[in-house]
């Protein structure tokens, strides 16, 4: 019994895993897509070996060690990346970072792509009222810039890492809905689906079995590109004071924390030098891992649209 | 006539739409805790705390609150921001001016410079050029404006010493008198004659300006490169060179024009991005705006402050995409208002 049912999803399985096969091979020779898919993996593998390249103390593992310093510069002994604020380790914090980063980009994306595409098949499949009353929310809350509405959001709630993350999943699901609503009101028309209904499917059936699954393909890449938006639009919250304290391991909080450093100078070994590197590493860190998604994204885009293959 | 009909519709359908924003933005101010709390203070007596109560109508259902809320906003009333020490409306005209001048140079640039880099990179399609530029656009999206705004704050002020770190002007102009009847400065300034301090807020506008327009610009290229190529494989663009029209003449004159017409719309997308970077830019920046003001309410939970920001953001965000629908139309007979 089991193996025949296995069978049977293998052999549902076998076009798509063809498909991805394909896909795979195009990202393999395009070289955009594999610059970003390199960006990507490294800061995944960083994150995966976090507690291998910067073993965590005992306390909280997301909190940077300080040794209340002065800032001190890449190389200074015990300080692969320098230090920063109150002496803490540049090499943690861009590490640890990298797994704040992943966690903010994965929940927020997934948890609004979620919604999104509940809403939105909702809206496009049963029309009429429901429709109606779905994509005039969608209005409202597009109308206001994400990072102002996020701002307005995170501004009332306590700051945690989490609220940061839900300010930011109100404000990121209206475009999915919107995006799985326009295909389902096209896959909806498919003869399938008319199959579907003469064989007496039931309504949910069809929505999620038929013409959900067949309408996911854009979304691949608004959340390819938006795993690396979410993050920048995190950092910015970040810095201006969301989301989480002084000294954790989050990039834009790091470039805030040395900011008041960036444009002075202090001594290291009697010497007067200007730290450049609080504010200029993780930075560079935000953008790396913004543009591999944008650029895994981008190339996605033409290697998943068939018409524009070869 | 079609056009007036259809902005008057497209205003109408704009009432839902803030109603919307309105009741999102007055359901935060009721959820911070007791909304009270911020026209109270511990020097009052309990009849001048109950006057507070009665006078907003804190004591009633949360319904008649909003309808009480709503009416207060329209009538201009929108709450006492504590980070200005000014009424919320009052503080927004204040710091309205600078923003304004700071987004509209933005703007300019982003738009300049995004249409020439993106004819330039769709005329040179896959030469070293278009490869540069569709790189620096990628970083361009990429890039944490704050971050960026540091970064030029650095190099440009702290180490070449060419520009200024910020404010709108040099504070010697204080000691002589800045002028202030439109709050704007460089029409103020040009009002009394004063050009120095006309250059010298230009000379501030500078740095702030191109940061922010920065992930515009990035924008802009990519529209427009992508819209040229487009346009560039079209039948009247081949009559055009057969009838012998030199290349200068067919990319400015005949493919540019048209390929103009996509980007509009993403200015006026782009200008919610604009508005919001435009926090953090002036926050770096020292700049006397509206996101500055909004980034130090946040900063002591002046929520009041932020919400009333939000509103006016969204409100202009509305205006400034219908203005671009109707632009639309304008510039491309084809599309049919409606």
């Amino acid at each position: 019994m089991t193996a025949l049912g296995l069978g049977g999803l293998s052999q549902e399985l076998r076009p798509r895993i063809k498909e991805l096969r394909n896909s795979l091979s195009l990202i393999r020779e395009n070289i955009t897509a594999m610059m970003g898919l390199i960006m990507v993996l490294s800061i995944v593998i960083i994150a995966l070996l976090a507690p291998v390249i910067a073993p965590p103390g005992l306390g909280d593992p997301m909190v940077i060690p300080k040794d209340f310093g002065d800032p001190q510069p890449p190389g200074a002994p015990g300080h692969l990346l320098g230090t920063g604020k109150w002496g803490s380790d540049m090499l943690y914090g861009l590490v640890w970072g990298a797994r704040t980063s992943i966690t903010i980009a994965v929940f927020v994306v997934f948890t609004a792509m979620i919604v999104g595409i509940m809403l939105g098949a909702l809206s496009g499949y049963y029309g009429g009222k429901v429709d109606d009353i779905i994509m005039r929310l969608t209005d409202v809350f597009l109308s206001l810039p994400a990072l102002i509405l996020a701002m307005a959001i995170a501004s009332i709630l306590e700051r945690t890492l989490i609220n940061l993350m839900l300010a930011l999943i109100i404000v990121w699901w209206p475009p999915y809905a919107r995006l799985i609503r326009a295909q389902v009101l096209s896959v909806k028309e498919n003869t399938y689906v008319e199959a579907a209904r003469a064989i007496g499917a039931s309504r949910n059936r069809i929505l999620f079995k038929h013409i959900v699954p067949n309408s996911l393909s854009p979304i691949i890449v608004s959340v390819t590109m938006d795993m690396g938006a979410v993050v920048l639009v995190a950092a910015g919250l970040s810095y201006i004071g969301f989301g989480v304290e002084t000294g954790y391991a989050e990039w834009g909080r790091m470039v805030s924390d040395g900011q008041q450093f960036f444009l002075s100078t202090v001594y290291y070994l009697g010497e007067p030098i200007n730290p450049w590197w609080v504010v200029v590493f993780p930075g560079t860190m935000i953008l790396l891992f913004t543009m591999g998604f944008s650029l895994l994204g981008d190339s996605l885009r033409d290697i998943l649209d068939p018409r524009l293959r070869r | 006539m079609r056009l007036l009909n259809y902005i008057i519709r497209r205003l109408l359908l704009l009432i839902p739409v803030l109603l919307g924003v309105s009741i999102i933005v007055f359901t935060l101010t009721r959820i911070t805790g007791n909304p009270a709390a911020a026209y109270i203070n511990e020097k009052m007596s309990q009849s001048q705390i109950d006057q507070v109560f009665e006078r907003y109508h804190f004591d009633e259902p949360i319904w008649t609150q909003f309808i009480y809320w709503l009416q207060g906003v329209i009538q201009g009333d929108w709450g006492w921001s504590r980070t200005a020490s000014l009424p919320v409306t009052d503080a927004i005209l204040k710091y309205f001016p600078a923003t304004f001048e700071l987004t509209i140079l933005s703007i300019i640039i982003a738009v300049v410079i995004g249409i020439l880099l993106g004819m330039s990179s769709a005329v040179r399609r896959n030469k070293p050029f278009d490869h540069v530029t569709r790189v620096v656009s990628l970083i361009g999206v990429s890039l944490p404006i704050f971050w960026l705004a540091l970064i030029l704050q650095f190099v440009f002020y702290y180490q070449l010493k060419w520009f200024p770190a910020g404010g709108r002007y040099d504070i010697s102009f204080i000691i002589s008198g800045v002028p202030r009847f439109t709050g704007f400065l460089l029409i103020d300034s040009l009002m009394v004659g004063n050009f120095n301090l006309f250059f010298n807020g230009i000379y501030h506008l500078i740095l702030p300006a191109v940061t922010l327009s920065f992930g515009t610009i990035a924008i802009v290229t990519r529209i427009m490169r992508n819209s040229m190529l487009e346009v560039l494989n079209l039948d009247y663009i081949r009559t055009a060179r057969a009838k012998g029209l030199s290349d200068r003449s067919v990319i400015w004159k005949h493919a540019r024009k048209n390929a103009m017409i996509p980007t509009t719309t993403v200015i006026g997308l782009a200008f919610g991005g604009l508005l919001g970077g435009a926090v953090l830019t002036e926050s770096i920046f020292y700049w006397p705006g509206l996101g500055r003001w909004s980034a130090n309410s946040i900063r002591v939970l002046d929520s009041t402050s932020v919400i009333g920001f939000c509103l006016l953001v969204a409100f202009i965000y509305v205006i400034v995409n219908l203005a671009v629908d109707v632009m639309y139309a304008y510039l491309d007979p084809r599309v049919r208002l409606g």
